[in-house]
């Protein structure tokens, strides 16, 4: 099976945009959950913080 | 327009099955584990005994402390807080009795196939393909079960402990499913479709992100509920446990070569490993920030109540694990510690501190609270507390000692450039001491666990299951209260699916930047022409290698280090692996590397004779061994499969000429002669009974025929394909 997919991509050229594309994805990915935290509403946080307590089990 | 109060219940009763299933199933992995540190510095313990030697019991250890303690106590913590997170019952009771008798049903299997020697090679992943399609089955009941509950809740929001949950549970089914892709041979014998490097590569991606996502999220997960439940106060910053979730599934999955340093394994792969795994102590810190930050101001609490000393051991054991493991990624100290004890040690730093000490603050958490009663003696939880803490060290600091003794000795050159400890054994009875101080570390955690059952048995005797709990809530439309800004964070957390969809692809970056490079780049791994497939006699012989579990001990992969090259030979290419269906590098060398075992004009080489009678009685030849021995080796070999084992290799590449399988068994039997003739020939020397002389002598016990020929066969050939050769037929 795996040679049938090897068989059809011998080479990858450039294959140093691979690291460079991850990184760009996980900034991405990290800056956008560091805006959303930053800008987050305290009382929103403060309320999920408190739903394990929400309960009287 | 006017919204009912919703009457429902939580299910208890699978809770406090999965609860018990923990404690049971930890008992005998504990157990099973004890007996393999009792046999490293007492092999005679079990002489003998098949189903009981160490090749065989570690993986029943590893198994059964992962996937029965640790599996059982996610299901637990899972069970148990998501119903009161989302204020609904799990959303079927049948599922939820499918889940728990599949998985023990699954243990079960486990503890009976894997002493008896089936299994795939590959650690942390030796269950047979039929055990590892039930397991896929079983796990898409629980996320169906668990997506279900979640799907019917009564609050919109997920809390963070949720999202840890999912994560875990998609990210375990992509791993296991792709790392235990294999061509069945017969019912409980498969091959990996991966082979050599690529092997190694999905092995340890799998490996490490086991411990990532089995051993760790599910616990962040779990430690974000009950800390914040057991201290009565929120968790020190939600803000920070959104960052460090995204963060920590991200970057966990691409530290798998960090298993792998100075390995065969393409070096643009290996610095990926090193620095994701650097990367990876902000997101770890965080959480255990987060969890130790709960208890700010409420430290008085601590010292009173044993569930929340047990929850700080298990999170500080979580600070220091994740700090070691990241610094043991870099190269250089790497390079010390691969294949030594430091390792085991590490790893039994989070096993018995961040997963045992958690789980048991669990169980002494929930099951007064299920039962309707107290916890029988707080002064027996703060026995097993102290206990606990006391056998990390006792199991943690002989290993850390073991490992700088082993790497010292090793590297070691005299003046004249030649290895000081030139016999590999030297090294092992060095540690002999340190290996009886573990099994004490070893023995004392189980007695605090001993002491754990009784004073639980007495609990759960004083007190009655509250089966269905009764609660009430309203149903979602009420709950919904509508906020001005709706920031794509909270977008998500109100919709679960996308959160699993979204969890899935992130995780899949880093396994795909990873593999698939190494897969279809051929020069990442350089193909030696010499190197050809294993003939019939080797390729059982090499089955049999997995069967006893010999990678558990011996590693086959030389490291570009002289004070290695000098006493195993010329270091590994990743070429040389390419038809090694699994690959066998091992991850300890509790004895020599065996990777150019068969060169004749290596160091390390021994005739056939010596190998009969090092697996036979290893300490006949080599003085204080703790090898174990195999008399059961003499039994005739069973090729029956071998047919079968040929058209397998051929259809994942190896190549095998066609029709071949119809020649193997004749080649087999003219190779067998030929390794056996040395056997024939000092035949007064082997260490055999005089029973088994006699049978011999007579003709009634053939050595050809027994499996140790195959086993030596298979000996004979590693490390010698990249040297020219001699008349080959």
């Amino acid at each position: 099976m795996l040679k049938f997919i090897k068989h059809h991509l011998d080479t990858i050229d450039g294959v140093e945009i691979f690291p460079v594309v991850s990184f760009l994805i996980f900034f991405s990915v990290f800056v956008f959950a560091l805006i959303y935290v930053v800008k987050a509403d305290k009382s929103h946080m403060d309320e999920m913080s408190n739903l394990p307590l929400d309960n009287k089990n | 327009m006017e919204m009912q109060l919703e009457k429902f219940s939580y299910d208890n009763k699978i809770v406090r099955n999965f609860l018990f299933a923990t404690a049971l199933w930890g008992l005998v992995g504990f157990l099973v584990g004890l007996i393999c540190a009792i046999e490293m510095f007492w092999p005679q313990l079990t002489n003998g005994i098949s189903f009981l030697s160490f090749g065989r019991l570690r993986p029943l250890h590893t198994n059964a402390v992962i996937f029965a303690f640790v599996g059982n106590a996610i299901f637990a913590g899972v069970y148990h807080s998501l119903q009161r997170l989302v204020k609904a019952r799990m959303y079927s009771d049948v599922l939820s009795k499918v889940h728990f008798w599949g998985w023990q049903l699954i243990i079960v299997a486990a503890a009976i196939t894997l002493p008896l020697g089936y299994s795939t090679g590959k650690e942390y992943a030796e269950l047979e393909w039929p055990i590892d399609i039930s397991i896929a089955l079983v796990w898409v009941i629980f996320g169906w079960n668990m997506m279900g509950t979640i799907l019917k809740r009564r609050v919109k929001h997920l809390y963070v402990a949720i999202w840890f949950y999912i994560a875990s549970w998609a990210t375990v089914a992509v791993l296991h499913i792709v790392n235990s892709i294999e061509l069945p041979v017969s019912f409980l014998k498969s091959y990996s479709m991966y082979a050599g490097v690529q092997d190694a590569l999905v092995q340890w991606w799998y490996g490490h992100n086991a411990v990532a996502f089995f051993l760790t999220t599910p616990f962040l997960g779990l430690m974000y509920y009950y800390v914040p439940k057991a201290a009565g106060r929120p968790v020190f910053s939600y803000r920070l446990s959104i960052i460090h979730f995204w963060a920590l599934i991200f970057i966990y999955i691409w530290a798998g070569p960090h298993h792998l340093l100075y390995t065969a394994l393409p070096d643009w792969a290996q610095s990926l490993g090193t620095v994701f795994s650097i990367m990876l102590i902000a997101p770890s810190w965080g959480g255990m920030l987060n969890g130790l930050l709960t208890l700010r101001g409420a430290w008085d609490k601590v010292r009173d109540d044993v569930v929340l000393k047990f929850m700080v051991v298990a999170i500080t054991a979580y600070g220091m694990v994740t700090f070691e493991g990241p610094m043991l990624s870099l190269k250089s100290l790497n390079a010390m510690t691969h294949y030594t004890d430091w390792i085991v040690g590490h790893v039994h730093l989070g096993a018995l501190g961040w997963n045992g000490c958690m789980i048991f603050a669990m169980l002494y958490f929930i099951i007064p609270r299920i039962f309707q009663t107290k916890l029988h003696s707080q002064k027996m939880a703060n026995w097993h507390f102290w206990l606990a803490t006391a056998s990390i060290i006792f199991y943690a600091i002989p290993m850390y000692w073991a490992g700088i003794v082993q790497n010292q000795m090793w590297r070691e050159f005299n003046a004249d450039g030649t290895l000081t400890n030139q016999n590999f054994l030297d090294t092992v009875t060095q540690l002999i001491p340190m290996y009886a101080t573990r099994a004490i570390g070893g023995s004392i955690f189980i007695v605090g666990v001993l002491l754990m059952f009784y004073n639980l048995y007495k609990t759960v005797k004083s007190g009655k299951l509250l089966a269905n709990e009764e609660a009430e809530a309203y149903p979602l439309a009420k709950a919904n209260v509508k906020h001005e800004k709706e920031h794509w964070h909270r977008w998500i957390e109100k919709r679960p699916m996308q959160m699993l969809l979204l969890s899935i692809v992130v995780i899949l970056i880093g396994g795909a930047i990873e593999m698939i490079p190494t897969f279809l780049v051929k020069s990442n791994i350089p193909s030696i022409t010499s190197v050809q497939p294993y003939t019939p006699l080797e390729l059982e012989g090499r089955d049999l290698y997995i069967r006893e579990g010999c990678y558990n001990c011996h590693s086959q992969m030389i490291r570009p280090f002289r004070w290695e090259t000098e006493r195993y030979g010329d270091y590994s290419k990743a070429g040389e692996f390419v038809y090694d269906h699994p690959f066998q590098w091992g991850s300890k060398r509790t004895g020599p590397d065996l990777a150019r075992e068969g060169v004749k004009t290596g160091r390390l080489y021994k005739p056939n004779d010596w190998h009969f009678n090092h697996l036979l009685v290893p300490d006949s030849v080599s003085d204080g061994s703790i090898m174990p021995r195999y008399p059961w080796l003499l039994n005739k070999l069973d090729s029956k499969t071998l047919e079968g084992k040929i058209t397998a290799m051929r259809k994942m590449g190896v190549p095998y000429p066609e029709g071949y399988e119809s020649k193997a068994a004749g080649d087999m039997r003219v190779q067998a002669k030929e390794v056996a003739k040395p056997l024939y020939d000092n035949i007064d020397g082997l260490m055999i009974s005089d029973e088994t002389y006699d049978k011999i002598a007579a003709g009634e016990m053939k050595l050809e025929e027994t499996e140790m020929v195959a086993v030596i066969a298979y000996l004979q050939r590693l490390g010698t394909d990249i040297y020219p050769k001699a008349a080959k037929k």
